[in-house]
């Protein structure tokens, strides 16, 4: 698998490390149902099979975090930006 | 048919052209009282339900052909060489029953107790072995740790003078070992179908029908299918099930990677694995190294990996034993994995009247076949978990009770 990154280029996927599914938000610690809040973001996953938003970064090469969109059943690169400034 | 030695004989005189074949190959019925879903833990679920429970009229949903699942796509490797309390008396009644299940399906399933060696490489990584070999001692499971010399009797050809991770020693389950993965699957598949369960290939579940949050049955390829009881036990593909029943697991699906190389002469006796990195292997008695090691490390289904990870895996069986570096790897494929958020598995009742889940299985799925199937069983049957799974609870993570082997968190891509 190669992952098109944005600065540079189409790399290989050993230039990258994997965060996960990118549509996570983190809770208010100060909310009214904070705890069950972060259980669900800690530890609950839609884990889709299909196209899924997740982080990678680019640790060997511009060491840029990107948000990818992959079909996980056939691991097809749909879209990768930046995470800076791009909206999950 | 019970298989003997007189059927082989009579067999034979007919030239072997009158064996049956080993279970019925059912269409499904409008309703059943219980539906298993899955046709790996499941059919061993539903032959311990008839078996142990003295339960009938039960349907086991398999989506492709039997063997077809996880339960071809592992390596064979069972053992009981766990750390926590949680997961020890679970493994090692797994174990026992390994021990026996030839006898109790009257199916040859090539058990075959080669022993588990666990190299390590330094005096922290002893210290952790000898502490999981007092743990494994205390709950009565045998475990036995060798010094370097030890080591160097068992395996000689071992790369002892590596310079970045010399084998120090290693812990040792001698009734660890391999069974034969597909005869597992037929062995449960057959003596299930002798009982009287119907086993339903190419039967893909597409659908719950939930009553006042009750599930009354399952919709499928082959059209409704009623049920009292529901039992999904369908691990690398969890979330998809049971999203249709409106549940979120923590769980993500990652893919594993095995390979194996062309066949030799008996080279490797027991299973061996690498403490430095993560690399496991063995020889299969058609004389195929079998060997693997970490996940990709992302969400997939592919049921497919990618060339980084093989060559990881192939540096630490080069860095172990440098005498495989000739041989030529013949196959290798990907098996989907629960990757659960804490390693560990979930056999539970689900907030839906009627629906019990199966799943979480990652690196301890095969190895855990008898057991899984005989606590899932329990559960279904008594509605009460059975005695050595009560800690793989579904609310787990939300209270804190936590089963984590590896010590890693909540990283189901580090696992």
């Amino acid at each position: 698998m190669r992952l098109p990154c944005p600065y540079c280029g189409s790399r290989d996927l050993s230039e990258f490390t994997y965060l996960g599914d990118a549509k996570l938000k983190r809770p208010n610690p100060d909310g009214e149902n904070a705890a069950a809040e972060f259980f669900d973001y800690a530890y609950l996953r839609d884990n889709p099979a299909g196209p899924h938003k997740e982080f990678w970064y680019h640790a060997q090469g511009c060491r840029s975090w990107l948000t990818v969109e992959r079909d996980t059943r056939t691991h097809e690169i749909l879209s990768a930006v930046l995470s800076s400034g791009a909206k999950a | 048919m019970r298989y003997s030695l007189f059927s082989l004989a009579r067999n034979a005189l007919t030239g072997h052209r009158d064996w049956q074949p080993a279970w019925r190959d059912a269409e499904p019925k409008a309703s059943y009282d219980i539906v298993v879903i899955g046709g790996g833990h499941g059919l061993a679920t539903a032959y311990y339900l008839a078996e142990k429970y003295g339960l009938s009229n039960i349907a086991v949903l398999e989506k492709g052909y039997i063997g077809s699942g996880n339960i071809g796509r592992n390596t064979t490797i069972v053992r009981s060489n766990y750390l926590l309390p949680g997961n020890i008396p679970f493994y090692e009644l797994s174990m026992k029953l390994w021990e026996g299940l030839e006898q109790d399906l009257n199916y040859n399933v090539m058990v075959s107790q080669r022993g588990v060696l666990n190299v390590f490489h330094s005096d922290a990584q002893r210290d952790a072995y000898a502490r999981r070999g007092n743990a494994m001692r205390l709950h009565g499971v045998d475990a036995e740790l060798l010094d370097r010399e030890g080591v160097k009797k068992l395996y000689p050809f071992l790369n002892f003078d590596n310079a970045r991770f010399p084998i120090q020693g290693g812990l040792l389950q001698p009734r660890g070992g391999t069974v034969r993965h597909d005869a597992v699957a037929w062995g449960y598949a057959r003596a299930a179908s002798d009982r009287g369960v119907d086993i339903c290939q190419n039967c893909e579940v597409t659908g719950f029908r939930i009553e006042n949050g009750q599930a009354v049955g399952v919709e499928t390829n082959k059209g409704f299918i009623g049920a009292k009881k529901v039992a999904v036990s369908v691990a690398g593909n969890s979330s998809r099930v049971m999203g249709m029943a409106g549940l979120r697991l923590p769980i993500e699906a990652h893919v594993i990677q095995a390979m194996v190389t062309e066949g030799l002469k008996p080279i490797i006796p027991g299973v061996i694995t690498f403490g430095a990195g993560h690399f496991y292997i063995s020889q299969s008695d058609k004389g195929g190294l079998v060997f693997g090691g970490d996940l990709d490390g992302y969400n997939s289904y592919a049921q497919r990996g990618n060339l980084p990870v093989i060559e990881d895996v192939c540096e630490g069986g080069m860095a172990l034993m440098p005498s495989i570096g000739r041989a030529r790897v013949l196959r290798h494929w990907g098996g989907l994995l629960d990757m659960s958020m804490d390693g560990s598995p979930i056999i539970d009742k689900t907030p839906v009247g009627g629906i019990f889940l199966n799943c979480g299985w990652n690196y301890g799925g095969f190895k855990a076949t008898p057991a899984s199937g005989l606590c899932f069983a329990h559960l279904v049957a008594t509605g009460e978990p059975h005695p050595v799974a009560t800690a793989f609870r579904l609310d787990r993570f939300a209270t804190g009770n936590l089963i984590d082997e590896k010590g890693q968190g909540a990283q189901p891509n580090l696992h």
